[in-house]
């Protein structure tokens, strides 16, 4: 369907997506895929990932910047590939005692 | 145990105050993260999938109930509330900040503990038998040549930037709990003719891609020759290891590809020349070392233990637990202990704040306040009296840390697999946790017996798979995991490398292939056999038969 810039928040390694700032041209971090801008276009996707990386030179706000291919299923925003997936929603297994696990069951495979 | 001293205190002062300073220049932008990422690698901070990772060392698995407890404590308040605990006897957390990195150093620091050459081209944590110190069957304490190996390894000028990473694991007993067949180097204690005390000297195992056993390039070493040796060693594979190929550069492939012969003459000829310098340990430097590893004051017991009898006479669970969780002690009238973090349906090597916590207060009111961590993931209680077998194991049960499975099927050793890790290329918790599930009946596990499965989500082998009875790799083919079997691996004194049973599995069969080549070993054994005996007798035949049908 599109593509998203995904990156490591260079502060606390966390996962985060790039929407376009209300100020043309300037980047915005967010921690769900669903406020992330999703690019139609190639051309797009460039633009944004252009944006990113001045962001991340000039205020080391982000590290492991790229593009990865997203798709609308059931109404919500999922990377296609795995990797990426369990990047975006977390562990798949039951982790730790204070956080609920991830939502990509291995039967889905 | 070992307590640092003057200098130790502060190397790894000074290491953290450096590291905090170069965390504040890479926040600022004032170095690129080029620049950073091999100093942050050199303090044990990866960066994985979901957040950095931190690893601690725990030199040769030995903790104090201290040091546990300043890990539950950094695993609370820096972490999310747990840790988890590696096939190289370290811990790992999965969410630390990278601006608090330095202070959760500073904390370890204070409990003599750090995260230095737990990465990097460089000689890592050295590994040893969990139950050294307390093994009926141990020759003498590894502990206290991994600590001098500790501190001549320990920012090593001259091998800092090895062709690869450096690996070398001890134990004091040729029953062989240290893997040290698949390690860089592998000593294990020997008696001489004489009945002296050495070390035979293996060279160049290892797993990852290419999977080596280590050869012998030397059957006995007097102990006091130990560091000059390794550092002939270390010198040869530093000058001949490549430098132009990241995955033939460990010194398993140096040794293949000169030969083991070659290898061991040039080792030979620089030990020679080395061999009486400034590294031949005097007797008063082991001495001194070896005072810090004396055995604690036991008490003079029966062999035998009334509480713990009476209670297995009535109680299956307790029975299962003691049969398959407690070792010989060579003290009379105690026991080893061994923790499973192998809980069904749980991941293989985690434990939580509150756990860690418990067992730090179990570890003193036990065992002398001392823990250990073992190459399998789980935690030992190395000194406990049989006495207060059924105490402790009450106190473990209802807390969720009583399962009965140590060397059994569901004792298995996982690495984090693609649920965390940024090389994997397929998940392996969720197998192992499936596994544990399957196989959840004890009556069943009891019956199937010794058995080592192990999984690992890549080809860099984490997961130790080429060593185990069974051994499950995850790979991604075309997006989609799959997995596949080995049969025949072993990382004890029998050590083998697994043969790949055929073409692999999808993640739902995989379980179900398990099973039945569980079920053709339970119809193929003969008396007592284990599963890896009676595979090492029948051969691939009959388990390829039952999962992929007659040829």
């Amino acid at each position: 369907m599109g593509q998203v810039v995904i990156a490591s928040r260079l502060s606390d390694g966390r996962v985060v997506f790039l929407r376009e700032a209300a100020e043309p041209g300037h980047a915005e971090w967010v921690l769900g895929l669903t406020d992330a801008e999703v690019a139609m276009a190639d051309s797009r996707a460039s633009a944004l990932l252009a944006i990113g990386e001045a962001d991340a030179s000039e205020h080391q706000s982000v590290i492991d910047l790229y593009l990865i291919d997203v798709t609308e299923e059931g109404g919500q925003l999922r990377p296609t590939k795995n990797r990426e997936a369990i990047r975006c929603f977390g562990p798949t297994i039951k982790w730790s005692p204070n956080e609920p696990s991830g939502s990509l069951p291995i039967e889905e495979n | 145990m070992y307590h640092y001293d003057e200098y130790d205190h502060a190397l790894v002062k000074d290491r953290v105050a450096q590291f905090r300073r170069q965390v504040e220049r890479r926040m600022s932008g004032e170095l690129s993260e080029e620049q950073f990422r091999p100093l942050r690698l050199m303090n044990g901070l990866y960066l994985q999938l979901h957040a950095y990772m931190l690893r601690v060392a725990i030199p040769y698995g030995t903790l104090d109930a201290r040091q546990l407890r300043k890990l539950a404590f950094i695993a609370r308040r820096y972490d999310k509330g747990y840790g988890h605990f590696t096939t190289r006897q370290n811990i790992q957390y999965n969410w630390p900040k990278l601006e608090e990195t330095p202070d959760i150093l500073a904390e370890l620091a204070e409990v003599e503990m750090h995260a230095i050459q737990t990465s990097g081209n460089c000689i890592r944590n050295t590994t040893s038998d969990q139950y050294a110190g307390a093994a009926a069957d141990e020759i003498e304490d590894p502990r206290i040549w991994c600590e001098i190996v500790r501190q001549w390894s320990t920012l090593h000028p001259e091998f800092s930037f090895l062709p690869r990473k450096f690996k070398i694991a001890i134990t004091g007993s040729e029953n062989d709990r240290a893997a040290v067949r698949v390690h860089d180097i592998g000593l294990i204690m020997k008696r001489g003719d004489q009945g002296e005390v050495g070390f035979e000297v293996l060279v160049g195992g290892g797993l990852g891609r290419t999977p080596f056993l280590g050869k012998t390039i030397r059957p006995w070493l007097p102990k006091q020759d130990l560091l000059p040796y390794l550092e002939a060693i270390l010198r040869t594979y530093n000058l001949l290891g490549r430098r132009d190929n990241k995955y033939k550069a460990r010194i398993k492939v140096t040794v293949h590809e000169i030969g083991t012969e070659e290898f061991t003459r040039l080792v030979e000829t620089e030990w020679e020349a080395i061999k009486d310098s400034s590294l031949k340990l005097p007797q008063e430097e082991a001495d001194r070392i070896a005072a810090h590893f004396e055995p604690p004051p036991f008490r003079m017991l029966e062999a035998t233990a009334k509480a713990e009898e009476e209670r297995i006479d009535k109680d299956s669970a307790f029975s299962s637990w003691v049969r398959h969780n407690t070792v010989a002690h060579k003290a009379p009238g105690y026991a080893i202990a061994n923790i499973s973090l192998k809980p069904v349906g749980l991941p293989p090597g985690d434990a939580t704040a509150d756990q860690m916590d418990l067992i730090a207060d179990l570890a003193e009111e036990f065992s002398f306040g001392e823990i250990r961590v073992t190459h399998a993931q789980n935690l030992v209680l190395p000194h406990v009296e049989r006495e207060r077998l059924p105490e402790l194991y009450d106190r473990l049960a209802a807390a969720g840390l009583g399962t009965a499975n140590v060397g059994l099927l569901s004792d298995i050793i996982c690495c984090p697999g693609l649920d965390y890790c940024a090389l994997a290329n397929a998940r392996s918790i969720p197998i192992a946790t499936q596994l544990s599930e399957r196989f959840a009946d004890q009556g069943r596990l009891d019956l199937i017996g010794e058995m080592q499965i192990k999984i690992s989500g890549c080809i860099n082998a984490c997961g130790h798979h080429h060593v185990g009875h069974i051994g499950i790799l995850g790979v991604d083919r075309k997006g989609v995991e799959h997995y596949q079997i080995q049969l025949g691996g072993s990382a004890g004194e029998d050590a083998s490398l697994g043969k790949i049973l055929g073409r692999g599995f999808s993640a739902n069969e995989v379980i179900d292939v398990v099973d039945n080549l569980v079920e053709v070993y339970l119809e193929e054994r003969e008396d007592n056999e284990l599963f890896i005996d009676t595979y090492r007798r029948i051969g691939q035949g009959p388990f390829k038969e039952k999962v992929y049908g007659a040829a």
